[in-house]
């Protein structure tokens, strides 16, 4: 049986940032015409095209852009990052390989993916978030780390 | 100019979502991993919220051929579900399970300051530029 953590549960506030991302994402695809798949908006930059370079920087200097822009109205919510370095490192090399060679990540296939009912992404999503569900288990539960 | 702006601004509103959703928090999203222990159900929310407007975001889309800004509608057109696709997935999912991190909350969480965020997206370029190897070597041969 699951059980659920309800002191953590934080309904509202997932609701409305969700919309937000939702949001986020439908101004990028109706403005620009474009998926708002990070992964393949960070990874592009790896093989360069002329023209298909700054926007791609700008989109990420709009994610590292946000919680400066927080700051200025209110205090940023805890970011707890509980992971030493060389989790950090394992973690950002699968995450950077995996996401290439499936093709996107939580946003891309997870949001953009799902919103337009793709099967394969839909596939991705089940396969990511799996092997999310396993790992975290392993590592918790019996590693007990 | 007017492109970019647009995507300076999407990104900006994304950063802001996976703030207050709790998604820029590697804790929250590994309490939300965490089915067997106490489980925090609030991402599956954040996913819900983004496509109930992605949805009618995409059913626009899907009948304009140029965007509002006049650019050419760039929408995936791949269904095949391979090998690659279901690796790909699970290798991220690892990798997300580890440190709790997916590609657009680590940059977030890198603009607020956490030194841990900025060695978790080196990491993160670093592997996506093995597979630009790997891709290259393969298209080689």
């Amino acid at each position: 049986m699951i059980e659920v953590a309800w002191s953590d549960f934080t309904p509202w506030t997932a609701l409305a940032g969700g919309l937000l991302i939702g949001l986020a994402a439908a101004l990028f695809l109706l403005l620009n015409g474009r998926i708002a798949g990070i992964s393949g908006i960070v990874g592009g930059l790896l093989s360069p095209s002329r023209g298909d370079i700054v926007w791609r920087f700008a989109f990420m200097a709009g994610l590292i852009g946000a919680p400066i822009a927080w700051l200025m109205v209110a205090d940023l919510p805890p970011i707890e990052i509980n992971a030493g370095y060389p989790s950090l490192i394992i973690a950002g090399l699968l995450v950077g390989l995996g996401t290439r060679y499936g093709s996107g990540c939580t946003s891309g296939h997870g949001v953009c993916g799902l919103s337009r009912l793709s099967l394969r992404s839909l596939a991705a999503t089940l396969s990511f978030m799996a092997a999310g569900f396993i790992t975290v288990y392993i590592i918790r539960h019996l590693l007990g780390a | 100019m007017k492109y970019n702006l647009a995507s300076l601004f999407a990104g900006l509103i994304f950063g802001l979502g996976l703030i207050i959703s709790g998604m820029a928090n590697p804790e929250k999203v590994l309490g939300f991993l965490d089915i067997a222990g106490l489980w925090d159900p609030s991402l599956a929310l954040v996913m819900a919220g983004a496509i109930i407007v992605g949805v009618f975001a995409f059913a626009v889309a899907r009948r304009r051929t140029l965007s509002f800004l006049g650019f050419s509608m760039k929408i995936p057109t791949s269904t095949h579900i391979d090998k690659r696709l279901i690796i790909g997935g699970l290798s991220f999912g690892i990798g997300w399970g580890i440190a709790g991190f997916c590609p657009g909350p680590g940059l977030v969480a890198l603009g607020a300051g956490e030194i841990k965020a900025a060695v978790f997206v080196v990491s993160m370029v670093a592997g996506m530029a093995v597979f630009e190897l790997i891709e290259r070597q393969r298209v080689k041969t």
